[in-house]
């Protein structure tokens, strides 16, 4: 027996630093999108001009600014069903404020990201008060929420969506603020792009820099552990729904000022998109495992396949098939990684 | 974090420790002290009683009756997590590790190192306080940094033990460290634990494996049905007269 069997006695094996890379939660994303964008390049030479590009980044924003919460929150081992919906609950809270008290419309932006902190901070806090599973938790107020969009909207206004804010004081701020084209090299960028950048970059720093990044993922991960090592899960998971809560309400203000007026039944269905992006990005339904750069992958292949075949000209109606045989290759994808990274245990 | 420990203050003393639950008296009257550095193993048969003992001195449970010192301190624990504040450590059974961590994340958890100026992770000084930790103990395992599921049953509680060591400035619980691993795993486990003696803390071990109780205690106290039966040296007691005492026959 040489030494080197005896250091290894012990040892159940080592990592190659082909397999560390392969264990990546991002890198499955990352060659989807690489594949999507090569087939779609080829397919159509539109795609690749600097006009669609953008187009398509802006895509990826609108539903990439929400995966940014939803990728912590199923780190943490949550879902949120509610997310569609809050971005619209979002959206009105401000268009009604200010179209019931007249005044500023900056008045309706605060008390929307108010109430969008306070939606989260509820559910977080249902949640772990119950003792529910989340998925129960947050179909209950999906409903309630749709519900109450519908029903307010109609008791204030009398219709379906918000009149326009357009004449409101503090609007042209606003614009500039949450809806602007910004010209990047001569082309025009809508402002959300940059907003999702930072929120990944954000994300990214607290998931591997922060004890906070540490606790979400044990929270997730293993939560009796996570609460015998003495780290705040409550606490924990609560903040993550109220970080949810403010990616809804940044989409909502921008949805607010680009169109000016908000359709009280929009947002149903969304959270899938975002629980997709997620899920594709590599983070495990199962939390304690994951990435905001994968989410924000995911929702990059949902940009390309969204703008992809338009530009290809291919019948939209097979968008939503796409959409479901990539969440379905990702989770297989995934489910094989959490074997191999499981395959040391003996227990 | 040692204080002047003098040689007559223990690190743990039980007086007239009493649990009921309803009408059942889990805990009568149970008695113990432990010195630094002192490894005492508690022994009784299924439902003696023995995990409600480390429940209670853990801060799972209160108490109905008696007192609990840490350092000659009288001292009651709100929770698991003032216990643990207070220098108590538990080694559960179902090891409460995070499988996706690294090691030296799992050594630190809930209580992360953070450097200047923006208060975000030490990494590598975890990483370099796990392994000198684990070098230490002589608890081998390929890196501080690998992930937990790299490692095999008797490393992970090897670790465990490691973690609660680490942080255990006056006592460290065990119930039955051991249950879930091999033969060769718990010699390894085993040489860990008497290796805690050199560092100071008291050690409580429940176990249900005689042979280890004559391999690693100093002392052995015997639970029956709730009653404490006897408490002894480890030379002063045979195999024979110990399982006499858990079972309450004379042979
Ligand atoms: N939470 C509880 N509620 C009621 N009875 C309990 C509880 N915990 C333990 N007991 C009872 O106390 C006695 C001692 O149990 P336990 O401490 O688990 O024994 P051991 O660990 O020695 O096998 C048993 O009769 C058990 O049924
Ligand atoms: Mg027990």
């Amino acid at each position: 027996m040489s030494t080197g069997d005896l250091i290894r006695d012990e040892r159940v094996r080592g990592r190659g630093l082909f397999e560390r890379v392969f264990v990546r939660p991002e890198i499955g994303a990352l060659a989807a999108a690489l594949v999507l964008f090569v087939v779609f390049a080829a397919v159509s030479p539109v795609f690749t001009q600097p006009a669609s590009l953008a187009t398509i980044l802006y895509g990826a924003s609108t539903v990439g600014i929400m995966a940014v919460g939803v990728s912590l929150l199923m780190i943490g081992g949550e879902v949120d069903l509610s997310a569609g919906v809050a971005v619209t609950t979002s959206a009105l809270t401000a268009a009604l404020i200010a179209y019931w008290f007249g005044g500023n419309i900056w008045w309706g932006v605060l008390f929307s990201l108010i109430a969008a902190l306070a939606v989260g901070a509820l559910n977080g806090w249902l949640l772990t008060r119950t003792r529910l599973s989340s998925f129960i938790v947050t179909l209950a107020s999906f409903f309630m929420l749709t519900g109450l969009n519908l029903g307010v909207t109609r008791m204030l206004t009398g219709g379906v969506a918000t009149p326009s804010i357009e004449a409101a004081p503090g609007y042209e701020l606003g614009r500039e603020i949450f809806a602007a084209d910004v010209p990047v090299f001569g082309i025009t960028i809508k402002i959300t792009v940059f907003y999702w950048i930072a929120l990944v970059i954000i994300a990214t720093w607290i998931l591997r820099r922060t004890r906070v990044g540490n606790w979400i993922f044990a929270s997730g991960g293993a939560p009796a552990a996570a609460r015998a090592s003495g780290v705040p899960v409550r606490a924990t998971k609560i903040g993550l729904y109220i970080g949810v809560g403010f990616c809804a309400w940044l989409l909502a203000m921008h949805q607010l000022f680009a169109f000016k007026t908000v359709q009280s039944g929009e947002g149903i269905g969304n959270e899938f998109l975002y629980i997709i992006a997620a899920v594709v990005g590599g983070c495990l339904m199962t939390g304690g495992y994951g990435s905001a750069i994968g989410a924000a992958i995911g929702a990059l292949i949902y940009g390309m396949a969204l703008k992809g075949v338009v530009y290809a000209e291919w019948s939209p109606d097979w968008l939503k098939f796409f959409l479901g045989a990539m969440l379905l290759a990702a989770t297989v994808f995934n489910v094989y990684l959490q074997r191999r990274a499981a395959r040391g245990r003996i227990r | 974090m040692s204080t002047s420990t003098s040689t007559d203050t223990f690190a743990l003393q039980l007086d007239g420790i009493t649990k009921h639950f309803g009408g059942i008296v889990a805990i009568k009257h149970f008695d113990l002290q432990i010195k630094p550095g002192e490894i005492v193993a508690l022994v009784g048969d299924n439902g003696a009683g023995k995990s409600t003992l480390v429940k209670i001195i853990s801060g799972m449970y209160q108490p109905t009756a008696g007192e609990i010192r840490l350092n000659g301190a009288p001292t009651n624990f709100r929770d698991p997590s003032d216990a643990r504040t207070k220098g108590v450590e538990v080694v559960y059974q179902d090891l409460a590790l995070v499988d996706l961590q690294p090691v030296y994340m799992n050594m630190f958890l809930g209580r992360e190192l953070r450097k200047k100026p923006f208060g975000t992770l030490d990494r590598r000084e975890m990483a370099a306080q796990t392994q000198a930790l684990v070098d230490e103990l002589d608890v081998r395992i390929p890196s501080a940094k690998a992930p937990l599921s790299d490692l095999s049953g008797g490393q992970r509680q090897g670790i465990a033990i490691a973690r609660a060591t680490n942080w255990a400035s006056s006592l460290v619980l065990m119930d039955e460290p051991t249950a879930a691993l091999g033969v060769a795993e718990t010699a390894r486990v085993e040489q860990i634990i008497m290796r805690l003696r050199e560092r100071g803390a008291g050690v409580l071990i429940v176990s249900h494996n005689m042979e280890q109780v004559f391999r690693v205690a100093d002392r052995v106290t015997v639970l029956r049905r709730g009653t404490q039966v006897a408490t002894k040296r480890i030379d002063e007691v045979t195999h024979n007269e110990l399982i006499a005492m858990i079972t309450g026959l004379t042979s």
